[in-house]
C-alpha cells in the first residue's frame, strides 16, 4: 500500500490552494505605499553608438519624477558575473563591463537606454516616447563564427575580440584523444545547433525597490529563484549596500526555469532609484519586454565526433562548440557551456577519452544563461544524436549500441573530471523497454503507414548532474559563490515547526515535500510543519533553487538541522523521564525509554524547551531551534532512458508525438506525485525545444520571434500522456536522504529522443537523412524530405 | 494604451455618425485592435463599439437562399449557427481559441484582412457580398492586398452574404506559434463552377487559385489537382516556411479540402 504521509507519500501540493484560487502573493501583487513606476526605454537597434540623449521634452511631461540614463550610473558598479572561466591557455575569460543603463553604446535590441520614473506607468511610457535618442548604427554581430572572423566588428571595443574564452577540457587529454581518432575503426561526425530559447515563465519579471530613510535600509522585492544571491551580488558589487542594510524578498514566484536566477539591471535600478528618489519604484515587465530582456537559453553550435573500435566500443569523443554569450555576461553564463556541459560529455558511457572545446562568443543579442538543464541538455543532445547516427552507420540497434557501452561499475570516474556515485543504466533501459512496448512497434508502424504516415521510434539516455558542489571545488572552477544550502528548523512551544530554508520554491512544491521529510524523521503529521522561504530577513543565507538542487542540498541541510533538534529533544526527554539519553528512542512523535513503557509526547518535550520549569538548565539552553549549512561532497547523478514515438505527415512535414516514455533513476523519492509532475513539465519543455521553440535573430540583430505570434510554446495538444517510471532507484551515496534531484531531467532527456524518432521515421520513408536541426518544424521536415 | 473616448451606439446610423470624428475607429470584438492599442501601435481618438447594434447581430437566410451574417456576429455564433453552410461553420470553429471566438467578429476579421486570417478565404471562395452602411461590395473587389480592403474611412461592414455552395471545406494548416493559417485553403463548389481561395500564403493577401478552380470545375475530385501547385513567386517566406513550402501546402490542402468536401 502506498504511504499516506512522510517520505514516499503523495499528498496534494498544499501551495496549490493559493496558486489555484488566486490568493498567491506575487511580486506584482505587492503595492508599496507611494510607489512610483519605471518604464525602461530599450534600444530597438542591435548595435549603435549613443551620440546623445535629449531629455528636455520628456522631463517636462506630466507625472515625470526623474529620468535616469547611463550617466547617472557613473561610479556605480556594473552587473557582476558570478563565474570566471579560465581558458585553454590558463588566461581568464574576457569580461566586459555591464552597466545598469547603457553607457556609450547599446549592444542588443532590448538594452536599456534610459529609465523614466513617473507617478503612473502610462505617464512613464508617454515620457519615454518623448526622449530623443541619437544613435549611430553599427554593424550588428549576430552569427558566432562571423563574430570570431578577423576584422569582425567588436561588441565591446575595449576587449581584444568577440571571444570570451576558448576552453579546452580536459586540455591534457587532447593528444591522446586525437590519437584515438587516428586509430579508430569508425568515426561518426555530426554538426548541429542547439536552438536558442526564451524561458517564458508564466509570471514575467517584476522588481520593486524601496528605501526607508529612517533606518537607511533598502528592500528589493523581486521575482528571483535565489534572493540571497541577489542580495550579495547587488549589495556587494553594484550598489555597495552591506547585507544588514539590504533585504531581498522573492515571494511567490510564477516559474523560473533558470531565467530568474540571475541578477538583472532592473533590480539594481529599482533599488538605486528608490534611494535616490526616497520613494518606492516598481517595474513590471511586459511579455514583449520579457522576450528581449530575460536571459535566453542554449544557443550552441557544435561539431561532435565519436570514435569506435571494430567491436563498436566507444573509444573517444571530441567536440567543438560555439556558445553564444549574447552581448554581456549574465550571472552564470560562462559556467553553462563549460562546467555544466563539458563535465557531462561522458553521458552514461565508458568512453575512455574525451576532449571538449568551447568557444564562448559575444554577439549583439540578448545575454544567454542557464535555462532548465543548463549545459546538460546541450551535452546530452549532441551525444545522444551522434550515438544514434553511429548506430545507423554501423547497422546496429541503437539500444544495443548504448547498452554495450554503458557504465556498469560505480563509483565511476569519467575522463571529464566527475565521479558518478551510483546508477543502473541497464535498469532504467529495461524499465523503458517494457513501458514503450518495443515489440509492438512494427505493428504500430504498419498501422501508421496504412494511413499514409511515417512512424519513428527514438531513444536516448541522459545523466543529470544536480546540486553542483562542493563549494571548495566549484571555487577552483571559477565560481564566485559557494554552493551549500541552509535551513533553520524552529520548533514552537506546542510542537509545530517552521523551517526557514535557503532554497526557494517557484512551482516545485517545496512547501509540501519538505514537511514530508520532517514528518518522517519525527513521526508527526505533515500539517505540523510549515516552510518559509524567499525573504533574506528571516531565512539563513542560502543559495536558492536551480540545478535541481533543492531536495538534495536544501533538503539535506534541513535534515541536518532536524537531527540537531532531535538530539537536543532527546536530552530534554531523558531529563523528563529521568533516563539515560542513550536509551531514548523517537518513534511516531513520542520519546520512549528503550525496554520500558515510559514515554513522553513530542509536544511535552517542545513545551518543556520553552517553559523550562522541569529542565536541565545547567546542561542545555532552553528553546528548540537549530540551523545547519550543508555543503555536499559531490554532485548527484540522476540518470534515465527516454523513448519517443512520432508520426510524421509526409505531405506537410508535421510531426506529432504519439508516445513518450521516461524511465528515471532519481534515487530515493520524497513525493512521487511531485516528481512525476517535474518530469512531465520537463518533457513538455523538451518537446517544446525539439518541435516548436526558436528564438531566431535576423542578420541585423532583430529578434524575429519576439512574441507568441512567432515564438511557439508547447500546448497541451502538442504533448501526449506520458509514461513515467521511477522504479529504478539507486540512492545517492553522499547525502542523508539518498536523493538525487529531478527538476531538469525531463528537459534534458527529451529533445534527443524526439529528434531521433523523427529521423527514424523519415528514414523509414526512404529519406536518406541523418539530422534535422531543432525545432523540427513542419517546414524543416518537409525541407529535409525534399532536399 | 493611449487615452481614447468610447461610444456604444445601438443603431448603424448612430455608429456611422460617431465614426465621423477624426481618428475614430470601429471596435468589433477587439481581438486585433485592443492588442495593437496596448502595444501603442494604434491610437484611435475614439472607439465606437458595434456590439450594441442589434441589426448587426446574428445569422439568417436571405430570399435568394444566401446565408446572411450580421457584421458584428462572433466567430462562436457562426460556428454554432451557420449549419446551413458547413464549410463556413467549420472555418469559424477553427479560429483562435474559445476566448477569441467568443469576442472576435466576422466584420472585424474581414475589415482587418490579415494575410493569415481565415474569413477572407471563406468570403472570397464563396463569392460573398460584403454589405456596408453605404454599399454592397463583391468579395472579388473587396480584398486589395495585405491589411488592405475596399472599405472607406468610417465605413462599417453591417452584413456579409454567403451564397451557399453544394459542397465546401476549409483546410487550415496552422502556423505553429500564432495558430493563424500558415496556409489555409477554402474550396466551394457551386452549380456554375468551383472557387478556391487561399489565405496565409501570398504577399498580396488572400487570392483565388484559378488553375485549380478550372481543373476542379471540370472534375471535382482531388485527382484533378493531384500534380498541381501554384507558383512560389510572390508567396511569403518567413521563419515558419519558405515560399516553396507554402506553394506545396496550397497544393496539399486543396486536395484535402476537395476530398473532405466530397
Ligand atoms: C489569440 C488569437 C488567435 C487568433 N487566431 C485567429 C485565426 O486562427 N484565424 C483568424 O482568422 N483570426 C484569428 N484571430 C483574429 C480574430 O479572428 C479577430 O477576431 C479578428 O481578426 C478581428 O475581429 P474583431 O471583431 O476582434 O475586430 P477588432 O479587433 O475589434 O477590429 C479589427 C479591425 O477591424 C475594424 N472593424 C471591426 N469591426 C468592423 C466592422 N464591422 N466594419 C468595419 N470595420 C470593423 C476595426 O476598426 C479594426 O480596424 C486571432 C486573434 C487572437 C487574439
Amino acid at each position: 500500500m502506498p504511504k499516506d504521509s512522510g517520505i514516499g507519500a503523495s499528498p496534494k501540493r498544499r501551495e496549490d490552494v493559493r496558486f489555484l484560487s488566486g490568493t498567491g502573493n506575487y511580486t506584482d501583487d505587492i503595492q508599496v505605499n507611494g510607489q512610483a513606476y519605471v518604464h525602461f526605454l530599450r534600444s530597438d537597434i542591435a548595435h549603435a553608438k549613443i551620440i546623445g540623449i535629449n531629455l528636455d521634452a520628456a522631463s517636462a511631461m506630466p507625472g515625470v519624477i526623474k529620468i535616469f540614463t547611463g550617466a547617472d550610473f557613473e561610479g556605480v558598479g556594473g552587473i557582476p558575473c558570478g563565474w570566471q572561466v579560465t581558458d585553454r591557455h590558463g588566461e581568464p575569460m574576457q569580461e566586459p563591463a555591464h552597466p545598469v543603463l547603457a553607457q556609450g553604446k547599446v549592444r542588443y535590441v532590448g538594452d536599456q537606454i534610459a529609465a523614466v520614473v513617473a507617478e503612473t506607468l502610462e505617464q512613464a511610457r508617454d515620457a519615454a516616447e518623448a526622449i530623443e535618442v541619437d544613435l549611430e548604427e553599427l554593424p550588428a554581430v549576430v552569427d558566432m563564427k562571423a563574430a570570431l572572423a578577423e576584422g569582425a566588428t567588436k561588441v565591446h571595443d575595449d576587449l581584444t575580440s568577440n571571444l570570451c574564452y576558448d576552453w579546452g577540457f580536459v586540455e591534457e587529454n587532447k593528444p591522446a584523444v586525437d590519437a584515438a581518432f587516428e586509430a579508430a575503426a569508425h568515426v561518426t561526425t555530426l554538426e548541429l545547433r542547439n536552438n536558442r530559447l526564451v524561458a517564458n515563465p508564466m509570471e514575467p519579471r517584476v522588481a520593486i525597490g524601496d528605501f526607508n530613510r529612517a533606518t537607511g535600509e533598502s528592500t528589493l522585492y523581486t521575482t528571483s529563484q535565489n534572493p540571497h544571491v541577489i542580495r550579495l551580488l547587488m549589495g556587494a558589487f553594484v550598489l555597495g549596500i552591506p547585507e544588514h542594510k539590504l533585504r531581498v524578498v522573492a515571494p511567490d514566484v510564477g516559474g523560473g526555469f533558470g531565467t530568474k536566477i540571475f541578477h538583472y539591471a532592473e533590480e539594481a535600478f529599482c533599488t538605486f532609484a528608490a534611494k535616490a528618489l526616497n520613494r518606492a519604484v516598481k517595474w513590471t515587465s511586459t511579455r514583449s519586454e520579457a522576450f528581449i530582456s530575460d536571459a535566453h537559453g542554449r544557443d550552441h553550435v557544435t561539431k561532435i565526433e565519436l570514435a569506435l573500435d571494430a567491436d563498436n566500443n566507444f573509444t573517444a569523443l571530441r567536440t567543438d562548440t560555439y556558445a553564444n554569450m549574447g552581448a554581456y555576461l549574465s550571472t552564470f553564463a560562462p559556467s553553462v557551456p563549460t562546467w555544466l556541459h563539458g563535465t557531462l560529455m561522458a553521458g552514461n558511457y565508458k568512453t575512455p577519452l574525451i576532449y571538449v572545446n568551447v568557444k564562448a562568443v559575444f554577439t549583439n543579442t540578448v545575454p544567454v544563461d542557464a535555462y532548465r538543464g543548463a549545459g546538460r541538455p546541450e551535452a546530452t543532445y549532441q551525444l545522444e544524436r551522434v550515438i544514434d547516427k553511429a548506430a545507423r552507420e554501423l547497422g546496429v540497434d541503437p539500444i544495443a549500441l548504448r547498452r554495450q557501452n554503458f557504465i556498469t561499475e560505480f563509483p565511476y570516474a569519467t575522463p571529464v573530471a566527475v565521479e558518478y556515485d551510483t546508477g543502473d543504466y541497464h535498469g532504467t533501459m529495461d524499465a523503458l523497454e517494457k513501458m514503450a512496448d518495443l515489440s509492438g512497434f512494427e505493428t504500430r508502424r504498419k498501422e501508421s503507414e496504412a494511413r499514409g504516415k511515417l512512424r519513428g521510434f527514438g531513444v536516448n539516455c541522459y545523466i543529470e548532474a544536480c546540486g553542483i558542489a562542493p563549494s571548495n571545488l566549484v571555487g577552483q572552477l571559477g565560481a564566485r559563490a559557494g554552493l551549500y544550502e541552509s535551513a533553520t528548523v524552529r520548533v514552537n512551544a506546542t510542537g509545530g515547526i517552521v523551517v526557514m530554508t535557503g532554497s526557494h520554491s517557484h512551482g516545485q512544491g517545496h512547501e509540501t515535500s519538505f514537511p514530508q521529510v520532517i514528518a518522517e524523521m519525527i513521526g508527526i503529521d505533515e500539517s505540523m510543519v510549515e516552510i518559509e522561504h524567499g525573504d533574506t530577513a528571516n531565512t539563513p543565507m542560502g543559495m536558492g533553487t536551480y540545478g535541481s538542487r533543492s531536495i538534495a542540498v536544501g533538503g539535506s541541510a534541513m535534515v541536518r538541522a532536524t537531527e540537531k533538534i532531535i538530539a537536543k529533544a532527546k536530552k530534554i526527554a531523558a531529563h523528563l523521564m529521568e533516563a539515560a539519553e542513550a536509551d531514548i528512542e523517537l518513534k511516531d512523535g513520542a520519546f520512549s525509554v528503550a525496554g520500558t513503557d515510559k514515554s513522553v509526547a513530542w509536544g511535552d518535550v517542545t513545551l518543556a524547551a520553552y517553559v523550562p520549569h522541569n529542565y536541565p538548565l545547567e546542561d542545555i539552553e532552553p528553546g528548540l531551534e537549530e540551523t545547519a549549512f550543508y555543503d555536499p561532497a559531490n554532485f548527484t547523478y540522476p540518470s534515465g532512458a527516454y523513448a519517443c514515438e512520432v508520426e510524421v505527415d509526409p505531405d506537410t512535414g508535421k510531426v506529432t508525438i504519439e508516445a513518450f516514455n521516461a524511465a528515471d533513476d532519481f534515487g530515493n523519492i520524497i513525493n512521487p506525485m511531485i516528481v512525476d509532475g517535474q518530469v512531465h513539465g520537463g518533457i513538455g519543455q523538451g518537446i517544446g525545444q525539439a518541435l516548436l521553440e526558436n528564438a531566431a535573430y535576423d542578420e541585423n540583430g532583430q529578434l524575429l520571434s519576439a512574441s507568441y505570434m512567432d515564438y511557439a510554446m508547447p500546448r497541451a495538444s502538442d504533448v501526449p500522456f506520458y509514461g513515467v517510471d521511477h522504479s529504478s532507484q539507486t540512492p545517492c551515496t553522499h547525502n542523508p536522504l539518498g536523493v538525487k534531484g529531478c527538476g531538469e531531467a525531463g528537459a534534458i532527456g527529451s529533445p534527443p529522443a524526439v529528434v531521433n524518432a523523427v529521423v527514424d521515421a523519415l528514414r523509414s520513408g526512404g529519406h536518406d537523412i541523418h539530422h534535422i536541426d531543432m525545432p523540427v518544424s513542419p517546414s524543416r521536415v518537409w525541407q529535409a524530405m525534399n532536399g | 494604451m493611449y487615452n481614447f473616448d468610447f461610444e456604444k451606439p445601438s443603431t448603424i446610423a448612430d455608429a456611422v455618425s460617431a465614426l465621423g470624428t477624426e481618428d475614430a475607429q470601429a471596435l468589433g470584438g477587439g481581438q486585433t485592435l485592443l492588442p495593437t492599442m496596448k502595444q501603442r501601435l494604434a491610437s484611435p481618438s475614439k472607439l465606437v463599439s458595434l456590439k450594441g447594434i442589434a441589426e448587426m447581430q446574428g445569422i439568417c437566410t436571405g430570399d435568394d437562399g444566401a446565408l446572411c451574417i450580421g457584421g458584428a456576429t462572433t466567430h462562436a455564433d457562426v460556428a454554432a449557427g451557420a449549419g446551413a453552410y458547413a464549410g463556413l461553420a467549420g472555418l469559424a470553429a477553427g479560429i483562435g481559441d474559445p476566448a477569441v471566438r467568443a469576442r472576435g467578429t466576422i466584420g472585424g476579421s474581414l475589415a482587418n484582412n490579415d494575410p493569415a486570417a481565415c474569413y477572407p478565404a471563406g468570403a472570397l471562395a464563396s463569392g460573398a457580398t460584403i454589405v456596408t452602411n453605404a454599399r454592397e461590395i463583391a468579395a472579388d473587389d473587396y480584398f486589395q492586398g495585405m491589411f488592405t480592403t475596399a472599405l472607406e474611412e468610417g465605413e462599417i461592414i453591417t452584413e456579409v452574404r454567403f451564397p451557399v455552395p453544394e459542397a465546401s471545406n476549409y483546410q487550415k494548416f496552422e502556423q505553429p506559434a500564432s495558430r493563424f493559417a500558415l496556409v489555409g485553403v477554402f474550396v466551394a463548389k457551386y452549380a456554375d463552377g468551383v472557387r478556391v481561395a487561399v489565405t496565409g500564403a501570398s504577399e498580396d493577401g488572400v487570392f483565388r487559385w484559378s488553375e485549380a478552380e478550372a481543373a476542379l470545375s471540370g472534375n471535382f475530385s482531388a485527382d484533378a489537382v493531384a500534380d498541381m501547385a501554384p507558383s512560389a513567386d510572390g508567396l511569403i517566406s518567413d521563419l515558419h516556411g519558405s515560399a516553396a513550402y507554402r506553394a506545396h501546402l496550397v497544393s496539399v490542402l486543396t486536395r484535402r479540402a476537395v476530398a473532405a468536401a466530397n
